[in-house]
């Protein structure tokens, strides 16, 4: 077996392992896709009264933090994870490029994040009654493909915290999750934001996914028109990954430098 | 040939946080700071292939540190460490091809079933899966373990039955060292001696090389080629069980490796931490 192969099937290992996860889990699976159904209604139904325009503008909007919190947090939570089901050690001294174990744990994140996006969607549409007619498909989907670059390097870069303290690492990717949020424009122009958060709202790559998918799906923009944003949004992402990936290195090697990684036993 | 492994005066240090009881800590408001601990103190160590080596010791004396140490979990802040001549640091892949490492405390995901866990591990270090599950239920069985509990989640089983499908896993790798952490603490005594024989099994069919640390002399006795006694991170013999026995024998006819622990160490085996 050449070493390529190897790896990829080494890859497959996490996604597999991972949606089995999920099968096992389901009860929470279902009140996690409940809840999330929920709020995107509920956020839509406040723009009823102002027209189909704003419901569209914020279901946009659901959607898509939906979908890249959803990447951000299956890969910054995975040493957590791992860590409280006791497998970590586990993992960690498997014969496999790290490289391989976090690219298998993004791929998860990737396709698990799409078959809950087209669930909620499919809610979404049924209750609002939407018309996509302008919409350009198209363009939506390039854009959000580009921008899960940029969100997995984000969240690579967060796993490092609860690698290298077991006690408040995961508390931070929240912190941090939730300060994306607020910055990145989900449910109204980064315009309103006060002038000394502002400038935050310009490093946050969801910024820009949020405002072309908009564009895209509200005003069917071409494709040709973003074309910045999105060279962009890629630049960032084959930053950030490579990026993402060295400082996980660092980090593991300091966890097994202090013992971090895992004491008891 | 290079030895299945070579320890030299291997030393790991960590920093953990000074408990200290109440009075120290009200006059010396200090000693809520970091003071480092010694885990494992210049250890020496060469083990032949086709061994096995046992490691005793009470708990909190460093056995499971230099475990980790050789299974590339934990870096040393000195020394060397060799697994058939490969550095555990600079060549951790190659290490980690020819290892598999057994813990106290299974380390399964939970809710998934003893296959999905399997197929997990069987992916990781590339054994067909089809092949891994021939094997692993092959091993099971011979544990008495019925073929069909292999679907049932993990944290149905009991204690024993986890640890013997963590042997299973560690085995169906074909590991050429196999690093066991005290793999029979907690287990009731069939299993206990399930898992001895099996270890007994292994080296005969497979000379692989086994070193197995534990806290009951009379297991270490039964099944180990030799033994370390460990101690506050040190090594405070290393021999046979019969030539660490004869050491301390004198005038008495019977003599156990925890007769051993105390004429070495001064100490009380059972009254350790
Ligand atoms: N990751 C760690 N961080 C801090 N201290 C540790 C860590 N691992 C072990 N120790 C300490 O090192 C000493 C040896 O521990 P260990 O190797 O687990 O002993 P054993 O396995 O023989 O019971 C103990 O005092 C333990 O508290
Ligand atoms: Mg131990």
């Amino acid at each position: 077996m050449s070493q390529a192969t190897a790896e990829m099937k080494s890859l497959y290992a996490f996604v597999e392992r991972n949606f089995n996860l999920v099968k096992r889990y389901l009860g929470w699976e279902i009140v996690f896709m409940v809840y999330n159904i929920v709020n995107a209604l509920t956020i839509g139904f406040i723009g009823v009264t102002q027209g189909k325009e704003t419901v569209l503008y914020l279901v946009v909007g659901a959607m898509i933090w939906g979908f890249l919190s959803i990447l951000f947090h299956e890969v910054s939570e995975s040493v957590s994870w791992e860590r409280w089901e006791g497998t970590i050690e586990y993992t960690f001294m498997a014969p496999v490029h790290r490289f391989t174990h976090l690219a298998g744990m993004c791929l998860y994140a990737i396709i698990y994040g799409i078959i809950r996006t087209i669930v909620l969607l499919g809610a979404v549409v049924i209750f609002f009654s939407l018309s996509l007619e302008n919409a350009n498909f198209l363009a939506a989907l390039v854009i959000l493909v580009v921008s899960s670059f940029s969100f997995i390097g984000l969240g690579l870069i967060a796993a490092v915290l609860p690698l290298m303290s077991p006690e408040k690492g995961s508390q931070a990717t929240h912190i941090f999750q939730a300060l994306l949020l607020l910055i990145s424009g989900v449910y109204y122009e980064t315009s309103i934001l006060p002038s000394w958060i502002r400038p935050l709202s310009v490093v946050s790559p969801a910024t820009y996914t949020l405002r072309s998918m908009r564009a895209a799906l509200l005003e069917g923009r071409p494709l040709a028109e973003m074309l910045g944003t999105l060279l962009f949004l890629l630049a960032t992402g084959f930053l950030l990954i490579p990026l993402g990936v060295f400082i996980f290195h660092q980090a593991e090697i300091y966890a097994k430098k202090s013992g971090k990684l895992k004491r008891s036993g | 040939m290079s030895p299945a492994i070579r320890c030299r005066e291997i030393t790991k240090f960590f920093w953990v946080k000074n408990s200290g009881n109440g009075i120290k800590k009200r006059l010396l408001p200090l000693s809520g700071k970091k003071k480092m601990l010694t885990a494992v103190n210049a250890l020496d160590l060469e083990v032949p292939k086709g061994e096995i080596f046992g490691i005793v010791g009470p708990n909190g004396s460093g056995k499971s540190t230099l475990v980790r140490l050789i299974s590339t979990l934990l870096l040393p802040d000195i020394g060397q460490i060799e697994v058939f001549g490969h550095d555990v640091v600079k060549q951790r892949l190659r290490v980690r091809r020819m290892i598999n490492r057994v813990s106290v405390d299974a380390a399964f995901f939970k809710k998934l079933s003893c296959w999905e866990n399997l197929s997990y591990a069987a992916r990781l270090y590339g054994v067909p899966v089809r092949e891994a599950r021939e094997k692993a239920v092959e091993i099971l069985e011979r544990f008495g373990f019925h073929g069909d509990r292999i679907n049932q989640p993990m944290e149905n089983l009991s204690r024993g039955m986890q640890q013997m499908v963590a042997i299973a896993r560690a085995y169906f790798t074909a590991p050429i060292l196999l690093l066991l952490d005290e793999p029979t603490t907690g287990l009731d005594p069939k299993s206990k001696r399930q898992v001895q024989e099996f270890v007994l099994q292994v080296r005969e069919n497979h000379d692989s090389t086994v070193l197995i640390t534990t806290h009951d002399m009379d297991e270490a006795d039964r099944i180990c080629d030799r033994v370390a006694i460990i101690d506050r991170g040190r090594f405070v013999a290393l021999d046979t069980p019969e030539n660490l026995k004869s050491q301390v024998r004198g005038e008495r006819k019977e003599v156990s490796l925890e007769d051993v622990f105390m004429e070495l160490t001064g100490r009380d085996w059972e009254n350790e931490e």
